[in-house]
């Protein structure tokens, strides 16, 4: 309803009157609120906002052609395993399984005292080095190109622990992604998910039955 | 006795700002967000710290349900055609022009090739209702989700792929998904996250 009002008013007359018209131009906007209004609606039904995040891994090749020698081994000092099993709870053992002691393989969880602490304790190092360049990148002493570079340098060192992830199927893909999580919170620059062998079901079984299964099996 | 005079106020509201309000708003909602995808399952991402956004382009995203049916889906409708023409080929099947038509139309697919004819000839709405109860098979006797990963990379080598799966899914799927990623040589990709909060 645009409408256009004349303001003649009082009907005075002033003489010699070739004076203009002013003429104030009044539209109704209330349609194009109503319209808009729709839009957003309908903006905010059909469409999200967030982008997802996404997590970048490399899986290792399993490649039939590939030799012992192209699969350099990790020493068994640096080596950590992750059992993810069923129903939220995750095992790890250090370096080599050790069958004889059900102890090897300790019980821990996904929360922050649990994995994490013990992971940053692994890697104290190279966690503490980091957080140091994260401050300079903060106080802008460093581009974040060199941060970069530097952090993938402290993660590639020589004393940094190694995580082999294994899951079973018991697991969910949850519990995969926070244990990559938890990897990436404690600057682990080297991990890999692997398959599950029988070592990791046999030292479950054997921690479950508190050492009485290896005993059965004679190991 | 003189009447008292009520006086009439106009209620005319001036509108001019609250348009310009909403403009605004339309204008935001549209330049940052995108569009919903239609998806088969519904899927309930699990949440990490990474923090890496996903390319818009290229990407052939894996979708897994909780009881671990895979579909797929791809950004472009070109593609998505070649891919179906050259799976039909590795299985023996052929598909009309109007087939293809309609395949390219529909945003996520997962059916067994075997009944791929069948649902393609049914009607969209029936599509929708018959796809969540189908899905690519991907055991190993019959292993068709490798058949088209490596069309679609065939088609275009460009393709990233990302995993986008249900937090409740069991490992056993995923890592039937990995292993044949894994066989094709497909080493990288990207497993679609949420943002911790």
């Amino acid at each position: 309803m645009a409408e256009i009002q004349s303001n003649e008013g009082g009907g005075k007359k002033k003489k010699g009157g070739s004076k203009q018209k002013k003429l104030s131009v009044h539209i109704d906007f209330t349609p194009m609120v109503d319209m808009n209004m729709l839009l957003i609606t309908f903006f905010m039904l059909c469409t999200s906002l967030s982008k997802p995040q996404t997590m970048e891994i490399s899986m290792p090749s399993n490649d039939k052609k590939l030799t012992k020698d192209d699969q350099p081994p990790v020493k068994a000092s640096k080596a950590i395993t992750l059992v993810l099993a069923g129903g939220d709870s995750l095992f790890y053992y250090n370096g080599l399984p050790d069958y004889k002691d059900y102890n090897s393989l300790k019980l821990s969880s996904y929360d922050a005292n649990g994995i994490r602490s013990f992971l940053l304790s692994r890697n104290k190092e190279a966690t503490v080095k980091i957080q140091e360049l994260k401050k300079q990148r903060e106080e802008l002493k460093i581009s974040q190109d060199t941060l970069q570079a530097r952090i993938s340098r402290i993660k590639g060192g020589k004393d940094t622990p190694v995580v082999i992830i294994k899951a079973t199927d018991n697991a969910t893909y949850k519990n995969l992604i926070d244990a990559l999580d938890e990897m990436q919170i404690c600057n682990i620059g080297l991990y890999v998910i692997d398959k599950i062998t029988p070592t990791e079901t046999f030292l479950m079984k054997n921690y479950r039955s508190k050492g009485a299964f290896s005993k059965n099996t004679g190991k | 006795m003189s009447k008292v005079k009520v006086a009439r106020k106009s209620t005319r509201i001036d509108m001019t700002a609250m348009s310009d309000v909403t403009v605004l708003l339309l204008t935001f909602f549209m330049l940052t967000s995108t569009f919903v995808k239609k998806e088969p399952v519904q899927v309930t991402t699990p949440a990490s710290v990474s923090e890496i956004k996903i390319p818009e382009t290229n990407i052939l995203s894996i979708l897994i349900d909780p009881k671990g049916k895979v579909f797929m889906s791809m950004d472009k409708q070109g593609d998505m055609m070649e891919t179906l023409t050259k799976v039909g080929k590795d299985y023996g099947v052929t598909f009309t022009d109007e087939e293809l038509k309609k395949f390219k139309i529909a945003s996520t697919f997962g059916v067994p090739m075997k009944s791929m004819k069948a649902y393609l000839a049914l009607k969209p709405d029936q599509q929708d209702k018959v796809l969540a109860t189908l899905g690519i098979p991907t055991d190993s006797l019959d292993n068709q989700f490798k058949s088209w990963v490596r069309n679609a990379k065939l088609t275009n080598p460009e393709l990233r792929i990302a995993i986008k799966a249900d937090q409740g899914t069991p490992y056993k799927v995923i890592k039937d998904v990995m292993t044949s990623l894994q066989d094709l040589r497909e080493n990288r990709y990207n497993l679609i996250t949420a943002l911790k909060k």
